[in-house]
């Protein structure tokens, strides 16, 4: 009976602590430290926000570039990835149907130069980097539709090329939202 | 396979050795009464905790005393999310107006999070509000984390004890581990993970006006101090539905290395920790040079399978690499796949890739890994196991060198063989049978995604991942269902408690028994000639287990997937 | 019944275990043995399947009923396999069990009254207290105490020792065994037990296996042996729902045909006889334990109590060396020497008499017929002649003979002292002679180790067994013994409460002891000890006592028995093992058969190529019957023990029955397979 008590005791106190005081600590640590990334890391243009650095956003303009496949079509609020196994046909069937967006897309680009990362679907859904084979091959179509030369645009890609942590973890990647902002605030539009 | 991946690799796992092997001396010291130079802080603040609870530190607890507190306050913690979850809608803290969840929703949700598993039948961003994240989830992270490290260090008491009956104070432990472990790291790792981009807010979703003008809703929250306790206290349930490969949950490749050595650290600790308590350093340095050779061994056929990408693909669209299905670029291949192997052989079951997606030999690594639970395992519970396996080792082998069997100076009889048996046979026991109903029955059958031998491995999955208490899935199995609800709820618990009762009465046996000292005719546990048996030992009864489960499941898959590619 | 036991299985023992393997089979005796309980129950459904193969549904397939019908068959022959194994292990016992009851049957006794008259009753009416009269050329009823006389008793019937021996009132020579033959006079006895409880009874009862409990180790094996089976019940039970998912059909014959051999049958099958054989093991040895945990706790001993005299050293000592003092010669102290010991029968004074030869110098007993004997006597603690001349010859205790020698004004040469101290100093025993008040010198008495017992010694250190030595010598010569003999401990001036003493503080220490013993003071040591080795020719107490009796009364034995009981447990760790690892090759023969019509791609991991999945299966099942027979020799002899580090004998266990028992199935299996399709039954 005094365990009962004593473990009722304990539930509540330690709620408080770890499930209230604790989150609430690290929200005010957080907000005061870093309130930008505390917030989602959001990106303001024009007064708007247009979007987080690390959300993918669905982008089917020519002009901008576009994030890796979403089987959850970028939903901001459902993230999640295809869940389709190696040796399901509908899995092929994806990624046939995104093979042929790029094809289309890109015009010229031959298939064996598609990289895997660019036709498969990412695990949230809301990948918000590409590789930057990826980069390279959407380049020649966000210069002919957004104006911007080439160069400029390979500049821009070079800039915002993150490596590998330490040379060891990750991959060499481009955020699309910091390429896309830079177009988008280069051509005004 | 790319030599930076590979270096990658054997990185994050020195890493996680580095630091968790000399957190054990700290942690052994904790759990021994040894002051620290934050005691002006610690001292102060566990008194008042006393007092709010009503602990008497005084009191020593002999196995029953302490198991019956632990199952009481699980028990009652357990009421206490159901009930967040049931009534989150109508509380409190849910800018996004969140409606409560449904019964068996509920109760798998409580379930999962109280055993420390994390199975997530719903999607965070979508059925979880802000007040069941912090006050449900984020405490129960702590809380399911302490019970398992409590429960070993009690076990390992118990182990070491000559003719006693107390295995400690179950309070005294159960705050202790929170004040003085828990707490600080989770605190210090959910600052540093705000500044390399987790959220931690209590606004609602955005709405985002995007670039091509759509508008996109995008999900937020508390989320860095679920993060860093879901990966410390090796729980792994998400605040959203994709994990760790969420962006706000895992945002860089650093932050995924850190992830991975924080749920590492404390399981790799507790196996130094165990070394302390035994007394016999090389006893831990033998657990360690094979259980790292194993898990490096998993994450390298994950890696090489991955890396490889997948063939069928290559076969019927022209293009080659990696297999990047369910991955998240700024981890990339080798990163997604030491994740793989880290995530089911510390039980967290946190997820930086789809598991569902991975090739049919890779998803065979987190099975086995799984499976097995001991390859270092989730909080306290992976040393039970590694110490159940080594009474049936040290069983089997201590026949052989022609005395009844001892292990750390305690004999092995009957009642520690029955126990460690039944411990031995929840596994095979709860993955198999529900896992036999689910694909004989539509209800079971219903909520497949994938079909064919991927199919079955779903369920297969879902019921070693629930047994195991990893929480990771082949997601594509839809486990929002009554059936899946009630079965794995059930799994849950009964894999979780009834090991720790039957590990319990182990030690409280052991306790009771006087140590026999060592003489040149024991058999010696530390060498590495008996981690080799060990190893064989856990290996062969876990293949002998699940092999049938096994080939119907992803090694079917990958003979398909081969006599598939010849015939064309 | 010793030396007939030490023969091979003879063919009786097999004919009748034969018998009894199909009488085993009853269900009501199999459940004790859940492994094979299983395969029972297995065969039971399989002989009903091939009767209607469709009891449990399904549909009906050509040659099913065939295939059911071996399944069935193999299953029974495991099982009369497994019968069989214990069955021949039992049948060495119940053929030594008879010739004991043949010692027992139709004996008569003179019992008592209480007027004091004797009269005639059957043994079995004896009654612990009663005293009987027994006269040369009988039987002795029932177990007892001499109370009066002295006579010979031929115990063969249950040592196997043919020479016979003296049993008397008093000391520790009193205690009869029911059974036996007095050969000379006649015995007055008290009855100690009753009907039921004798010796014999008891012998009867260990060597049929009637009495037999399971060790604590072998119930912790049983447990884990019935932990697995349920393991693979459940791996088997939940194959066909499974099945049913990639829409096919396992069939009831070929799920029990998985479960068997997945299931420790060869070790079930063997566990009994493996206990049973070690009982018997140390029967051959001619010893009695009276449990098998004496033998399981025998190869768990860490420290081993033994007496020096009789155990370590030969049971006397001997003459050695003379050395004489002041200024006598040798050869006059070796005259003195041997005169005095001419007519000492005991072994020292025939050891001097034979030293004194091997240095030339001997004398006729008939030369001195007229002298007289002087006995060793307690109180004067010295022996010798007294001439028909008057001159007197002594020996004895070097401070007896100097109070004698000054008593009578004689002169004590100075370096009497000196030389003693240095025989005692060595581990000797110093006598000193004289001829009259003439002190001639000493003589060397040595204990002598027996030969070979540093090199045990050495080896009971490698199994981790400290050895230590009890003995009522002073420290010097303790230590002396201890060090020449390679004991790692010696006890001095040892009384009897010390060994009890020092058996508690070893447990205390949580270790296991052993000791051998036969005084009537030694009882309670016995009991305490964890094994405790009473001799034969030793006290009741000391024998009731002990968990064990050397019928040999050869102490020296517990060494042995240590082996023994480390055997057994070795034997039973590695069949099990090659139990298990033998699982690895069966699944690779039966899987892939089992699911190559529902998912074609496994015949990938049919590695040896069995040529049809039925000729898989039961190649397979064969295989693990077979098995059983092939090793009951091994669980018959036991794995063979040597005396190395335990991790080395690990590994090379490990090497033999793991990997071994990886890999022989494979190879068996393949064999089996293609005698199977040679035969043309592949596709039965």
């Amino acid at each position: 009976m005094i365990n009962l008590w004593r473990s009722l005791r304990f539930t509540i106190v330690f709620a408080v602590l770890l499930g209230l005081l604790y989150p609430l600590l690290i929200t005010g640590i957080g907000n005061l430290l870093f309130p930008w990334q505390a917030q989602g890391s959001m990106v303001v243009w024009r007064g708007r926000v247009v979007g987080s650095e690390l959300i993918a956003q669905q982008t089917t303009v020519p002009w901008l570039f576009h994030p890796r496949p979403s089987a959850v079509d970028y939903a901001g609020n459902a993230s999640g990835g295809s869940n389709l196994g190696p040796t399901n046909p509908a899995l092929i069937a994806e990624i046939r149907r995104n093979l042929h967006v790029v094809e289309r897309q890109n015009p010229g680009v031959t298939v064996s130069s598609i990289p895997t990362e660019m036709v498969e679907s990412s695990g949230s859904g809301l990948d918000p980097d590409i590789s930057i084979p990826d980069a390279l091959i959407q380049l020649p179509r966000v210069a002919r539709a957004s104006g911007l030369s080439r160069s400029y645009l390979a500049g821009l890609i070079a800039r915002y090329t993150q490596g590998r942590v330490l040379g060891i973890w990750g991959e060499p990647m481009v955020n699309v939202m910091r390429l896309n902002m830079a177009i988008v605030r280069r051509t005004g539009r | 396979m790319t030599v930076a991946g590979s270096i990658g690799i054997v990185a994050v796992i020195a890493v996680v050795l580095l630091l968790g092997i000399p957190l054990g001396g700290y942690l052994h010291r904790v759990f021994t009464g040894a002051r620290s130079w934050f005691e002006p802080v610690f001292d102060p603040f566990e008194r008042l905790l006393y007092k709010l609870v009503g602990v008497n530190q005084s009191v020593r607890m002999d196995w029953k005393a302490y198991l019956r507190a632990l199952m009481l306050v699980n028990f009652m913690m357990m009421i206490f999310a159901y009930l967040i979850f049931r009534l989150q809608g109508m509380l409190p803290l849910n800018p996004d107006h969140i409606p409560g969840m449904s019964w068996d929703l509920a109760f798998n949700t409580a379930a999962s999070f109280i055993t420390n598993t994390n199975w997530q039948n719903y999607a965070g961003e979508q059925s979880m509000s802000y007040l069941g994240q912090t006050l449900a989830i984020t405490y129960l992270q702590f809380t399911s984390a302490a019970t398992g490290f409590v429960a070993a260090i009690a076990f390992v008491r118990g182990l070491t004890a000559n003719r006693s009956d107390s295995i400690g104070n179950f309070w005294v432990d159960f705050i202790k581990i929170h004040t003085r472990v828990l707490l600080p790291l989770a605190i210090a790792f959910a600052v540093l993970l705000v500044g390399l981009g987790v959220p931690q807010t209590l606004l609602g979703a955005q709405t985002a006006h995007t670039l091509q003008g759509g508008t996109q809703i995008i999900s937020r929250g508390p989320v860095a101090s679920l993060e860093a306790i879901k990966q410390i206290g090796t729980n792994g349930g998400g605040f959203f539905n994709a994990n760790s490969a969420h962006p706000f949950e895992d945002p860089t490749a650093f932050t995924s290395v850190l992830e991975m050595v924080a749920m590492g650290v404390i399981s790799v600790a507790l196996i130094a920790v165990f070394g302390k308590f035994v007394a016999n350093r090389r006893q831990a340095r033998v657990l360690y040079v094979f259980l790292t050779t194993i898990l490096l061994v998993g994450a390298f056929v994950v890696y090489a399978n991955e890396a490889a990408g997948n063939p069928l693909v290559h076969q019927a669209l022209g293009i080659a690499g990696p297999n990047m299905e369910g991955k998240e670029w700024r981890f990339g291949p080798a990163l997604s796949s030491v994740f793989v192997a880290m995530t089911t052989a510390f039980t967290t079951g946190a997820v930086s890739s789809m598991h569902d997606s991975l090739m049919p030999l890779s998803g065979l690594v987190p099975f086995l890994f799984m499976m097995f639970n001991l390859i270092f395992g989730g909080k306290g519970v992976g040393l039970l196991n590694i110490v159940m396996f080594l009474i049936i080792t040290v069983f089997l082998s201590g026949l052989m060198v022609g005395r009844t069997p001892e292990i750390f100076g305690k004999k092995i009889e009957a009642r520690e063989i029955k126990l460690a048996t039944v411990a031995m046979l929840v596994h095979p026991f709860f993955i198999l049978v529900p896992t036999a109903i689910a694909v004989a029955t539509k209800a079971g059958t219903s909520s497949i995604l994938n079909p064919g031998l991927h199919g079955f491995s779903e369920v297969l999955y879902a019921f070693t991942s629930a047994a195991a208490n990893n929480g990771s899935a082949f997601a594509g199995l839809n486990g929002n269902t009554v059936f899946y609800n009630v079965s794995l709820g059930i799994v849950m618990l009964l894999g979780r408690y009834v090991s720790i009762i039957a590990m319990f009465a182990i030690a409280g046996s052991l306790a009771k028994k006087a140590v026999i000292p060592a003489s040149a005719g024991t058999l010696k546990t530390d060498t590495f000639a008996f981690g080799a048996v060990f190893v064989a030992v856990f290996v062969i009864v876990g293949a002998l287990t699940f092999f049938p489960a096994l080939a119907i499941g992803p090694i079917g898959e990958q003979l398909q997937m081969l006599s598939r590619l010849a015939g064309h | 019944m010793a030396k007939e036991s030490s023969r091979t299985i003879s063919g009786e023992i097999l004919t009748r275990a034969v018998w009894e393997s199909f009488v085993k089979l009853d269900p009501r005796v199999l459940i004790k043995n859940p492994v094979m309980f299983v395969v029972e129950i297995g065969f039971a459904i399989t002989l009903a399947l091939s009767v209607d193969p469709l009891i449990f549904g399904g549909v009906r397939h050509p040659g099913q009923r065939a295939y059911n019908m071996t399944v069935a068959v193999i299953l029974l022959i495991t099982i009369l396999f497994g019968n069989f194994a214990e069955a021949v292990a039992e049948g060495r016992g119940k053929a030594q069990a008879d010739s004991l009851r043949k010692a027992k049957t139709d004996l008569t006794a003179n019992r008592r009254k209480s007027s004091g008259n004797f009269e005639s009753v059957p043994a079995t009416a004896l009654r612990k207290g009663d005293v009987v009269r027994v006269a040369a050329g009988d039987m002795i009823p029932a177990d007892g105490e001499v109370l009066e006389g002295l006579g010979s008793v031929d115990e063969s019937a249950i040592t196997g020792e043919s020479a016979p021996v003296i049993r008397g009132a008093g000391g520790d020579f009193s205690s009869v065994t029911g059974g036996t033959k007095l050969l000379s006079d006649e015995l007055i006895i008290r009855v100690t037990v009753d009907p039921g409880e004798s010796f014999l009874d008891q012998m009867i009862n260990l060597v049929e296996g009637a009495s037999r409990q399971k060790t604590p180790n072998e119930l912790a094996l049983s447990v884990l042996l019935a932990g697995l089976t349920l393991i693979f019940v459940i791996v088997v039970d939940t194959l066909e729902p499974m099945a049913t998912y990639v829409h096919g059909s396992i069939g009831v014959a070929t799920l029990i045909a998985l479960l068997v051999c997945l299931i420790p049958t060869t070790i079930g099958a063997l566990l009994s006889a493996i206990g049973i054989a070690g009982m018997d093991r140390v029967i051959r040895f001619n010893v009695i334990a009276k449990s098998g945990k004496a033998v399981e706790a025998a190869g768990d001993v860490n420290t081993l109590i033994l007496d020096k005299t009789g155990t370590i050293t030969i049971g006397n000592r001997l003459a050695s060396e003379f050395i004489p003092v002041g200024d006598h010669s040798e050869q006059e102290l070796i005259e003195a020497a041997v005169i005095s010991s001419l007519f000492d029968e005991t072994p020292e004074g025939r050891s001097v008499v034979d030293l004194g030869k091997e240095k030339g110098v001997s004398r006729a007993r008939e030369s001195y017929s007229d002298a007289e004997n002087v006995e060793f006597s307690a109180d004067t603690r010295m022996s010798g002649l007294n001439l028909a001349d008057g001159s007197l010859y002594r020996k004895g205790a070097v401070d007896a003979i100097r109070r004698h020698v000054l008593e009578r004004k004689g002169q004590v040469p100075d370096d009497l002292a000196g030389k003693t101290e240095t025989i005692a100093r060595a581990g000797g025993t110093p006598l000193a002679v004289i001829r009259g008040t003439d002190v001639c010198g000493l003589i060397y008495l040595k204990d002598i180790v027996k030969p070979g017992m540093k090199q045990r010694f050495a080896e009971l250190r490698k199994m981790g067994i400290k050895t230590v030595m009890c003995t009522g010598d002073n420290a010097l010569t303790a230590a002396t013994i201890a060090k020449e003999a390679g004991v790692d401990d010696y006890i001095a001036e040892a009384k009897p409460e010390d060994k009890m003493r020092l058996i508690k503080a070893e447990q205390g220490q949580g270790k296991l002891v052993a000791m051998s013993g036969d005084g009537t003071n030694d009882a309670p040591a016995l009991a305490q000890a964890d094994v405790g080795l009473a001799m034969n020719t030793g006290t009741t107490a000391a024998k009731e006592a002990g968990n064990m009796v050397d019928l040999d009364s050869d102490p020296t034995k517990l060494i042995e028995v240590v082996s023994i009981g480390k055997q057994l447990l070795i034997t039973r760790g590695a069949i099990t093992t090659f139990s298990i690892a033998n699982d690895v090759a069966k699944y690779f023969a039966i899987i892939p058969a089992m699911f190559v019509a529902m998912i074609p791609s496994l015949q990938a991991l049919n590695v040896m190529r069995l040529t049809s999945p039925h000729s898989a299966i039961l190649s397979a099942l064969i295989f693990n019957a077979l098995i059983i027979p092939l090793l009951i020799p091994l669980a018959m002899k036991g794995v063979k023990y040597r005396p190395v580090s335990a991790t080395s004998m690990l590994l090379r266990n490990l090497l033999i029955y793991g990997v071994g028992g990886v890999i022989t199935p494979f190879a068996g299996i393949k064999i089996i397979d293609l005698l199977l399709t040679a035969l043309g039954l592949a596709h039965i």
